[in-house]
């Protein structure tokens, strides 16, 4: 078991965003993590990243209790966040955008290696490798952010909703590389609003319901699960 | 009927020229080779050297304060920028907003005066020398006693707490009788040094000695600063300031480095202030006025947070500008008395044109800048 969170509550003041939720993740899935919006698929994401600290539960990650571990700390351990909203450093330009991301790391051979690879990966980043990070279009901003969380070297990755915001044909594309990521050998925790996509891409997935998980199954199972398709996929 | 409206022409303001001249200024300096620029920086430090000599600046024109001794008054400039420098690296680099930074000079100043000064309960009377690392220690602890609980919090909690921070130094030194409010501390000894026929190098009446000295100092911490923007220090410090939360997602140990910046400009006001108290002989309660602080941060944000360059030219430019309105009189005004309501006329001005500084940052720049005029950072 890679990520094992067990009964993981968490409060923003005396607001309760998450009541108890356990879930785990296997080395070399995607597991997908869909929700209504204001479910607490964020908060669960920060919950792991620890840029939250929980009120109760734990978080297990490589076989080390990180409950109380600090946020970058965890990012050494191999636990990479791409935040929602992008979270790009805006006056940085996108190679540094991306040379930040390997900010844990001193090899410089496997950071050159890296860094190939994600521009291969997004030749429209390539392409404005010297534009400010602040400048560039939503979509390019978000393959940026993608791209900065790949230069860690993660072996989880956690992505919060990487289709936000972009044109149909870019999320076809981002799904794209989720599952060429995973299948180059890293392990991915997706959030989504997108379910269909996720789903459809994902071995597993939570359906998180107002800081519960109601509903767990392989990515096939929630897909053709009749409340699923109700809620979430838009078809009676 | 159709009629075709064009586009307003947009005529090119006075503003508009001054923003292309200062860009063209920048873009040639940037591609000038490696030589001209050292040649350029080598004539512009000659120069701040040479300043305080009579022979040279009566050749200046209006540039020599009328109402002040000029030399005084590079002193008291080269003391503001030695400042802003310093707060560069806590308010433009990090991004933490400190109101309070004078409080950390105080410091500075009143170990020296502690220490060394007769009029001190602890009669030490220790060399000023060997008091200049004691306070810069001292004002880095007291920074790191003032940062451990504040930064860990987000907003502006900081500004708050460094501003009371300030206020209890002063209150401190105004009202405790250890610290000796008005009466202050007198005969604080000057740094060492003699000329060669015996007389000493740091005496009373001749300011350029200590200018030339804290001119010497600038120049090695602003090498110092440099060299560290340059390296991993430098990226963390930004990657906090341009997102906290995205910074510690990418392993960056934010509370760590935010702590650093602060605890070493903490350390280069407490240096600043033994350099004050080294030459002033003399220390008490009025010299640290709340407005002190204030214009240091104005100064900096006024020369270009987030630049070294900027900082430079803010604080001798605002510590300048304060002390030449001294001895001009207008209409029977004494201008001098007016001299905050043009600093703040002034301020609310750039703000309003040209809000990321006279000198800006190039990222900062591109964090100001609207996403339709596409900017290009360099590498
Ligand atoms: N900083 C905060 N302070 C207080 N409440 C918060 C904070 N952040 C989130 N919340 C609340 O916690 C709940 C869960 O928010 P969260 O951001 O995790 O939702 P989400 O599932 O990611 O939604 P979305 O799909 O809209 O991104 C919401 O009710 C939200 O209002
Ligand atoms: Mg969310």
């Amino acid at each position: 078991m890679l990520l094992e969170i067990e009964d993981v509550s968490l409060l923003y003041g005396r607001i309760q965003a998450l009541h108890g939720i356990s879930l785990t993740v296997d080395e070399g899935e995607i597991v997908a993590l869909i929700g209504a919006n204001g479910a607490g698929k964020s908060t669960t994401m920060r919950a792991i990243s620890g840029i939250r600290p929980v009120a109760t539960g734990s978080i297990k990650f490589a076989g080390e209790d990180i409950t109380k571990l600090r946020a970058d700390l965890r990012v050494r351990r191999g636990l990479c966040q791409a935040p929602e909203g992008r979270g790009i450093f805006p006056g940085m330009s996108v190679l540094e955008n991306l040379d930040m991301g390997a900010y844990t790391r001193r090899d410089k051979a496997g950071i050159a290696q890296d860094l190939a690879r994600v521009l291969d990966l997004f030749p429209r980043l390539a392409e404005r490798r010297k534009q400010a990070g602040g400048t560039l279009s939503g979509g390019e901003q978000q393959m940026l952010a993608v791209g900065r969380a790949l230069m860690s070297r993660p072996k989880l990755l956690l992505l919060d909703e990487p289709s936000m915001g972009l044109a149909p044909m870019l999320i076809q594309q981002i799904f794209t590389i989720i599952t060429e990521i995973n299948q180059q050998g890293t392990t991915v925790l997706l959030v989504e609003q997108n379910a269909q996509q996720a789903l459809a891409r994902a071995h597993r997935a939570y359906v998180l319901e107002t800081g519960r998980i109601v509903k767990s199954g392989t990515g096939a199972e929630l897909l053709h699960d009749p409340s699923v398709k109700e809620a979430y996929l838009g078809v009676a | 009927m159709t009629t075709t409206i064009d586009p307003p022409e947009r005529r090119e303001t006075a503003v508009d020229k001054l923003r292309n001249g200062r860009a063209a200024v920048a873009d040639r300096w940037h591609h000038a080779p490696r030589w001209v620029r050292w040649v350029l920086l080598a004539a512009v430090i000659v120069f701040f050297y040479a300043l305080p000599n009579k022979e040279f600046y009566q050749y200046l024109g209006p540039i020599p304060t009328p109402g002040a001794n000029f030399t005084q008054v590079l002193f008291t400039v080269s003391i503001y920028v030695l400042l802003a420098v310093g707060l560069n690296i806590v308010v433009g680099f990090a991004g933490l907003l400190d109101l309070g930074y004078f409080g950390f000079f105080a410091v500075g100043a009143y170990t020296v005066a502690v220490l060394t000064s007769p009029s001190s309960n602890l009669k030490t009377l220790w060399p000023w020398l060997l008091v200049v690392p004691i306070a810069i220690a001292l004002t880095m602890v007291s920074g790191v006693m003032l940062g451990t609980p504040t930064l860990r919090l987000r907003g502006d909690y900081l500004a708050l707490v460094t501003l009371g921070f300030a206020e209890m130094i002063r209150i401190a030194a105004v009202s405790s009788t250890f610290l000796k409010g008005q009466r202050g501390f007198s005969e604080i000894p000057h740094p060492p040094g003699k000329y060669a026929d015996g007389r000493p190098f740091f005496g009373v009446l001749d300011a350029r000695p200590y200018y030339w000295l804290v001119l010497t100092l600038i120049i090695l911490v602003v090498i110092g600063v440099r060299n560290l923007t340059h390296s991993r220090v430098g990226r963390a410090w930004i990657s906090i300031r341009e997102d906290e939360d995205a910074a510690q997602l990418m392993g960056v140990p934010t509370f760590k480095f935010k702590l650093w910046a602060f605890a070493s400009g903490a350390a280069i006001a407490g240096l600043a202030g033994a350099l004050f108290a080294g030459k002033q002989n003399f220390v008490n309660s009025q010299n640290f006025e709340l407005l002190n602080s204030i214009i240091i941060l104005a100064a900096v944000i006024f020369g270009g947070s987030g630049n070294i360059v900027g900082a430079i030219v803010g604080g001798g430019l605002v510590a300048y500008m304060i002390e030449r309105f001294r001895g001009i009189e207008l209409f029977g005004i004494e201008l001098y008395e007016y001299r905050f309501l043009f600093f703040g006329l002034v301020l609310v001005i750039m703000m309003i044109f040209r809000p990321q500084g006279l000198i800006p940052n190039r990222r900062r720049a591109a964090e100001f800048k609207d996403r339709r005029k596409e900017v290009i950072v360099g590498e």
